[in-house]
């Protein structure tokens, strides 16, 4: 059986336990951005347990009201609790990132091998169509999509999806280039592995590396877009919360109640630092030739 | 070569058109039903498959959408009827103020900071430099906007909160609406200006040819500026067109805070209300802006880098 055969051209593996470790204890800002994303994940999950109210229940009585002991975090307009929304709002948030990026990845990955892979009039159309979506600006090319999908929070991530997926192939495309002539390719060809099998057992695991930084740094990007995307009223719907939808009705209170727009702002800009400072972190620990500068 | 550039420039031009266009097919359903809204009469129905030529293939609704929009026509608003391309007109020059203004108080930001980091890596200003770009990376535009408004609108009273006045019409009023959107969509751009100029300049700076001139006897400034800056503008010019891209897209979540009637409030409640002429008006309107600036970008290179051609 062709597929039984392995090669041993792959070079080894660094051991993987015993080289997180050291990561964790010699980057610091890496590990604390990473163990603040895992409390988030386990903040959403656990979000029915922790929030103290549920997070579409109106109250009139406290509408507005400022921080205290029974809304620590106050309440919005319609007296819902702020940390209540907030904790749910990590579920709708953090879903969005990952449904962007996953069908980044999903659309980028393949293209960007096949583009790649194939070279000549392949690889030509298809740089050529990644160069010209390149060209449409992020969020308003999302903004059109999701006006001709519809208005909702899975559709907006879809359109933020395709949207980045561009990004994704190129890089792919470029490491691709690179490995195609490694020599383990070659062996794998000459032994007459079909090329699917080369593409993901040979060629992939020589150009995930770039993808998963950029697939961190994509993940702030994509939260940005769901923050975007749910303050201008194209993402997710009333009565749901989201962290950007948070911020919308934040903004209609802002002469009244300012303090309003401060946690969910805060929670924005402190997840995407993390995920940004863990991608630059994972750059440094993946890429051996750079140095810290 | 500027030539060869504009040559090239042109599949990238007529794919981003397909793609506009295409983008009536993601529309769900009966395009013509889904677009005429509810209690549409037959009659509207009826016209909007006409204006789009729905009842044709593909590329013969595409062709004929194409051919009218090289003559300008960009078609007319489902909604008020307006052509819009007039609508366009109308809210492009808001947009492009707080952009071109939010691209120079990047560079007039950032590049100093840049520098300033650069001269002496490792040092506390180069450490609060970074860790205050890294913080602008992650700020949300449309969250600053906020921030502003509340604290130097709403509260002190400094800057008008809503609104933009034409330039040509008083450019003093006209700059004193612009500055808050615009210092909030370049908050971005400072970091990544910063940040990239002082990893291209501490690169330079430690090169063999630095310490050449070093050895020479050329004094540090001398250095810095004359030999240091020439060598890290290609760079430069490759992270400030990057970032008019972005900004040109961050502006349209920005808009929406400060109300400006621009292209971002265009396209959203276009898209909110499903007119979608006006959607793909904004979209074609802003790839050819983007486009443009890459072809600019790509003329100056040549400029700045001769051997570059």
């Amino acid at each position: 059986m062709m597929a039984d055969i392995t090669l041993s051209t792959v070079p080894a593996r660094p051991r993987r336990l015993g080289g997180f470790a050291r990561w964790l204890r010699t980057d610091r800002r890496g590990a604390i951005s990473l163990f603040f994303l895992l409390a988030l994940v386990a903040v959403a999950i656990a979000a029915p347990l922790l929030a103290p109210y549920s997070p579409t229940e109106q109250n009139i009585d406290a509408a507005l009201a400022p921080m205290s002991a029974q809304h620590w975090l106050g309440a919005d307009d319609l007296g819902r609790d702020t940390l209540s929304r907030l904790l749910y709002g990590a579920r709708a948030s953090l879903y969005a990132s990952v449904l962007a990026v996953v069908i980044a990845i999903a659309i980028g990955v393949p293209v960007g091998l096949i583009a790649g892979y194939a070279g000549g009039w392949t690889d030509e159309i298809i740089s050529r169509v990644i160069d010209s979506l390149l060209s449409f600006p992020a969020i308003v090319l999302a903004i059109a999509v999701t006006g001709a999908l519809g208005i909702g929070l899975t559709n907006g991530m879809i359109s933020v999806g395709i949207v980045f997926s561009p990004m994704l192939a190129r890089l792919v495309r470029a490491r691709t280039l690179v490995v195609r002539n490694d020599l383990y390719v070659d062996a794998a060809r000459c032994f007459g592995l079909p090329t699917w099998q080369i593409l993901w057992r040979h060629v992939l695991p020589n150009t995930i590396q770039p993808v998963i930084v950029q697939v961190t740094l994509l993940l702030a990007a994509a939260l940005l877009a769901e923050a975007s995307l749910s303050f201008l009223g194209l993402g997710i719907q009333p009565p749901e919360p989201s962290w950007g939808a948070m911020l919308a009705r934040a903004y209609q209170n802002m002469e009244i109640a300012p303090e309003q727009m401060y946690p969910p702002g805060l929670i924005i800009m402190f997840t995407a630092l993390a995920f940004n400072t863990l991608g630059e972190s994972l750059r440094t620990a993946l890429d051996p030739t750079m140095k810290r500068l | 070569m500027i030539r060869r550039r504009l040559l090239q420039a042109i599949p990238v031009i007529i794919l981003a058109t397909f793609f506009v266009f295409g983008l009536l097919k993601l529309v769900p359903g009966d395009i013509a039903v889904t677009l005429a809204g509810d209690n549409a009469t037959d009659a509207r129905i009826a016209e909007i498959r006409a204006m789009y030529g729905l009842d044709q293939p593909f590329l013969v609704q595409y062709g004929g959408w194409l051919l009218k929009a090289v003559q300008g026509d960009l078609s007319k608003s489902l909604l008020s009827g307006e052509a819009v391309l007039t609508s366009i007109a109308r809210c492009l020059p808001n947009t492009m103020l707080i952009v071109v203004l939010a691209l120079l108080l990047a560079m007039a930001i950032g590049i100093p900071l840049g520098i300033l980091a650069a001269s002496r890596p490792g040092g506390w200003i180069d450490g609060f430099v970074m860790s205050v770009a890294s913080l602008g990376v992650a700020i949300p535009n449309f969250w600053l906007a906020m921030l502003l408004v509340a604290w130097l609108s709403l509260s002190m009273g400094w800057f008008p909160a809503t609104g933009s006045v034409p330039f040509t019409e008083n450019p003093w009023e006209s700059l004193r609406h612009a500055i808050l959107p615009a210092v909030a969509l370049a908050s971005g751009g400072v970091a990544e200006v910063a940040r990239q100029l002082r990893s291209s300049l501490v690169e330079v700076l430690a090169s063999q040819q630095v310490r050449t001139l070093h050895a020479k006897g050329v004094s540090p400034a001398s250095i810095l500026w004359k030999h240091g800056l020439k060598n890290v503008s290609v760079n430069l010019l490759t992270v400030i067109s990057l970032l008019a891209n972005r900004i040109l897209a961050a502006t349209v979540v920005v808009e929406a805070v400060f109300a400006i009637p621009g292209m971002g409030g265009l396209i959203v409640n276009a898209a909110i209300q499903r007119d979608f002429p006006v959607v793909q008006g904004v979209v074609f309107v802003m790839v050819l802006i983007v486009v443009s600036i890459n072809l600019l970008t790509d003329v100056l290179y040549s400029v700045l880098d001769p051997r570059i051609s």
